[in-house]
């Protein structure tokens, strides 16, 4: 079922939680809003869920508008931050309860449940009480009682905040492989961007109960619209300056050729990636000279920070390989330089 | 397996004062026990043997049994209505988000801090202006204002440790309110809800003073011992003493068995 | 239809409705049986809109001096309380599973069982002829008998044992709170045992001190069966004068009056300690 959210507005007291978003999700799409806390995208989900009721706007859900529906009338399923498993009941009745609300013949109940729970990989752990399951285990059991009544949406809030790295990128591909399988419109938030980039279809970046940008994680990341997406999103240098002549001039380096841009102030994202240090950058179109500051090994690739002279400080990552010697050492000067069609100029207004 | 512990000179001093108090709390409890078995007419301590007469004297008098249930009915009307009305007001203090709402959090309070004399003798003049002085479901009624208090301080800490998502989970899944306070919030619930109940037949079993005032000639248990207790003291109260505090021993297992809070959040705030 | 918007805030409020709807009874149960009753009676003190009954009371010395004795009698309950209460609250929150059960059983029995079957046994425990008399003079302690009974020293005795629960369960409560690492610690950095006790464990326990001590003062301030039974006559508390103005005399106004200084008195007290928990909390962090 697809989803679309037009003009929500929604203030507590005289903050704004929402600022007018709009939002369309695709049925099948995996959408993910990333933001970071306090950015409005958990009061964004409840009110898709229906447990917030919007000052402004709509929500329509398959083309019908649920602005003022009851959560129970949504049809969506919904995979809490910390669960929200029922205690006193063991798996299967909690797997159960979204069908014994419908009223779903008893057989079919049992027969559902346990293809929910077969689903999941957890065949067998049904008379087991939640606080028995470790947490992995747990957030199976919250996603197959959200997908075992056929949502038309699937919610998930950060559910794999609370587990350890390792389980949680198990957790990851296996939500990612069960909402391909079940063409399930998802709709995922969370504040890991790592994780945004891995899942999803489609990425919304939120600041400040507004979206910033929507698009997919490739282009998102490559050519963010806002200094706050580049930012939030992967690591970057953001160096600030005033296009004109078809150039920006920036503080240790040469002047940077950008052709065919109106002038005007601009930020230039430039990836760590996108540096070359020492002899690569000898025939680079834009050069400078700086001092290393710090090396971090990373296993397959060194970071690097480095002091511009006369200019800023710049994050540069180069890849490692076994047989070459590291790039450089602490103190050392080299040359620093990048090509003008690895930039990505951002407006700035 | 042995486990090596410092034993210092303060923790000793420390146990001998916790156990001489301890000694001194049931030191009137115990004591009712031999003199209700006592084979003598009259009080004497300790007793030249034992027999059950006092027991028998009160199985066979009307008067004191007719008092007994007397209580045993106020006490149940009590915690039905104490139960049914302050488990939703635990909720609304809860849960509101009105202004004001924790002033009247703090001031369900009132009736435990209001001496009860005072609260007594005002429902006194209203109660006789009524014509309810002598009627049992008016002392009530009355008892279930000093009950209220203990049912939401109890279900009110019960409820605060609830996770609410839960709520909002059964909401989604399709469930509708009553089906949400029955299957999801209720039953997790229960034990500060049977501390509850529990607390409040006994806060109404025992209750003297406005029983005092309100019961008239229609005596609750424990103004008929007060009665009594004014004109002879005889061993007749002993066993019914016994008989209480036997009462209450059973509700407080059974309250600590199934039920919770009963411990620390009795008087807590 | 009607606007959208009138919808969407009822929609809103759907949930504050509900749950007002829900305590609806419970408020006028409370307003019925105890909010108006009390008015009702505190408002009978002022008939005729004259203070005549607050000066009887203020005149009269023995109305004045009977609630002085309530006042040092509730001063004296909850010192001796304090006293007892703070040993027991705090080998509470260090004893073992069993020790904790056994001595909260041991503290919950009482505290639940009825005031008058409590005071009924030191009746017993406490006469010329009681238990206690009996044990010392057997023992050769003494040679005439104690008089425990029908005096203050019976009062307080009677009215500490029903009490000490009320001291202790917050004192504990606040103990259970206070994470013993960090008496560790202290211990760690080097501060004998006691020096940590006073230092860190007894300056965060002073909340539960405090409601401790607001509870047990306000609650003998308006004791009634106790001192009624134990005092024999010669203690009289001024719940006791409240009950016999309206049994005896069926002066209304002026157990009016009395009930309104009472009030007034346990409310002042009650925010007084209040505030001082509060000043506390905030020494304590």
């Amino acid at each position: 079922m697809e989803l679309s959210v037009q003009g929500i507005v929604r203030r507590f007291g005289n903050v704004t939680a929402l600022g007018g978003v709009d939002l369309d999700v695709a049925e099948g799409e995996f959408l993910t809003i990333l933001g970071p806390s306090g950015s409005g995208k958990t009061t964004l989900l409840k009110t898709v869920a229906g447990f917030e009721i919007p000052d402004e706007g709509a929500v329509f859900l398959g083309g019908e508008d649920v602005t003022l529906a009851p959560p129970r009338k949504r049809d969506v399923g919904m995979v809490f931050q910390n669960y929200a498993l029922f205690p006193h009941m063991t798996v299967a009745r909690n797997v159960a309860f979204p069908l014994e609300m419908r009223g779903v013949r008893r057989e079919e109940i049992r027969r559902r449940v346990e293809e929910a729970l077969r689903l999941v990989e957890l065949q067998g752990f049904g008379e087991r009480l939640p606080r028995q399951l470790s947490g992995g285990q747990q957030q199976r059991v919250a996603l197959a009682r959200a997908v075992v009544f056929g949502p038309g949406l699937l919610l998930l809030d950060e559910p794999f905040g609370a587990l350890d790295r390792k389980l949680r990128e198990g957790l990851q591909l296996e939500v990612r492989r069960l909402q391909r399988r079940l063409r399930l419109t998802t709709l995922f938030i969370t504040h890991d961007q790592e994780e945004a980039l891995i899942m999803s279809d489609r990425i919304a970046v939120m600041d400040r109960g507004r979206i910033e940008q929507v698009g997919p994680p490739a282009e998102v990341y490559a050519r963010p619209a806002t200094r706050f997406v580049a930012d939030f999103l992967g690591e970057s240098n953001l160096l600030d300056g005033v296009l004109a002549d078809g150039a920006v001039r920036i503080g240790g380096f040469t002047p940077v050729p950008l052709p065919g841009l109106p002038p005007g102030p601009v930020t230039l994202l430039l990836r760590p990636e996108a540096l070359r240090l020492a002899e690569a950058a000898e025939a680079a179109p834009c050069r400078g000279r700086g001092r290393v500051i710090e090396t971090v090994f990373l296993g397959l690739s060194v970071k690097l920070r480095v002091q511009m002279e006369d200019g800023p400080e710049m994050l540069a990552r180069v890849p490692l390989r076994p047989s070459l010697p590291p790039p450089a050492q602490d103190g050392e000067w080299l040359a620093v330089g990048f090509a003008p069609e690895d930039v990505h100029v951002i407006p700035r207004g | 397996m042995r486990r090596h512990r410092r034993i210092s000179f303060g923790r000793i001093l420390l146990g001998l004062v916790a156990g001489l108090v301890f000694a001194f709390l049931m030191l009137p409890l115990l004591v009712v026990f031999p003199i209700s078995l006592s084979s003598a007419s009259y009080l004497q301590f300790p007793p030249p043997g034992l027999s059950w007469q006092w027991y028998l004297r009160y199985l066979d008098d009307p008067s004191w049994i007719e008092a007994t249930l007397r209580s045993v009915k106020v006490a149940a009307l009590c915690t039905v209505l104490a139960m049914g009305l302050g488990v939703p007001l635990a909720f609304f203090l809860v849960r509101s988000r009105l202004p004001g709402i924790r002033l009247l959090d703090r001031l369900t309070a009132a009736p435990i801090i209001v001496p009860t004399i005072v609260l007594s003798i005002a429902l006194y003049g209203v109660f006789a202006r009524l014509q309810l002085i002598g009627e049992w479901y008016g002392i009530a009624v009355a008892h279930s204002v000093l009950a209220l208090p203990f049912v939401v301080i109890l279900v009110g800490a019960g409820l605060r440790t609830f996770d609410e998502a839960q709520e909002q989970a059964a909401a989604g899944l399709g469930a509708r309110w009553p089906a949400i306070l029955w299957r999801v919030t209720l039953p997790q619930l229960r034990p500060s809800l049977v501390s509850a109940a529990f607390l409040a037949f006994i806060s109404s079993f025992d209750e003297l003073v406005i029983a005092m005032f309100l019961s008239g000639a229609e005596m609750t248990l424990p103004k008929k011992m007060f009665d009594n207790i004014m004109m002879e003291i005889d061993p007749t109260i002993a066993a019914v003493s016994v008989l209480q505090i036997l009462l209450v021993g059973l509700c407080l297992g059974l309250a600590s068995l199934f039920g919770r809070g009963v411990l620390t959040t009795t008087m807590t705030r | 239809m009607s606007s959208p918007g009138a919808s969407r805030r009822l929609a809103g409020r759907r949930r504050e409705l509900a749950l007002l709807a829900f305590a609806t009874p419970a408020l006028l149960l409370l307003g019925v049986v105890f909010a108006w009753p009390v008015l009702r009676l505190l408002s009978l003190s002022v008939e005729g809109g004259s203070l005549e009954h607050f000066e009887k009371a203020a005149l009269d010395g023995l109305y004045v001096s009977v609630l002085g004795d309530s006042l040092k009698i509730a001063a004296a309950v909850t010192a001796i309380c304090l006293v007892l209460a703070y040993p027991v609250a705090f080998w509470l929150s260090r004893a073992g599973r069993i020790g904790a059960a056994l001595g909260l059983f041991a503290l919950l029995l009482p505290f639940w069982t009825s005031v008058l079957v409590r005071t009924y046994a030191w009746l017993v425990l406490l006469g010329r002829n009681g238990v206690v008399n009996r044990a010392l003079r057997d023992w050769g302690l003494i040679e005439a008998p104690l008089p425990l009974l029908h005096n203050m020293a019976g009062v307080l005795i009677g009215m500490v044992q029903v009490l000490l629960p009320y001291m202790v369960l917050p004192i504990y409560a606040a103990l259970l709170r206070v994470d013993p690492d960090l008496s560790r610690a202290a211990e760690g950095l080097g501060a004998p045992p006691w020096r940590a006790f006073l230092r860190v464990t007894f300056p965060l326990s002073l909340t539960g001190v405090s409601a401790g001590c607001a509870l047990v003062f306000v609650l003998s301030l308006g004791f009634f069966i106790t001192p009624a039974l134990l005092g024999g006559g010669r203690v009289v508390m001024i719940s006791m004068l409240i009950e016999q103005q309206v049994r005896e005399f069926l002066d209304w106004p002026f157990a009016a009056a009395l009930s309104a200084v009472l009030l007034l008195v346990t409310l002042a007290i009650y925010g007084l300690i209040g505030r001082i928990t509060r000043g506390g909390r905030l020494e304590a962090a």
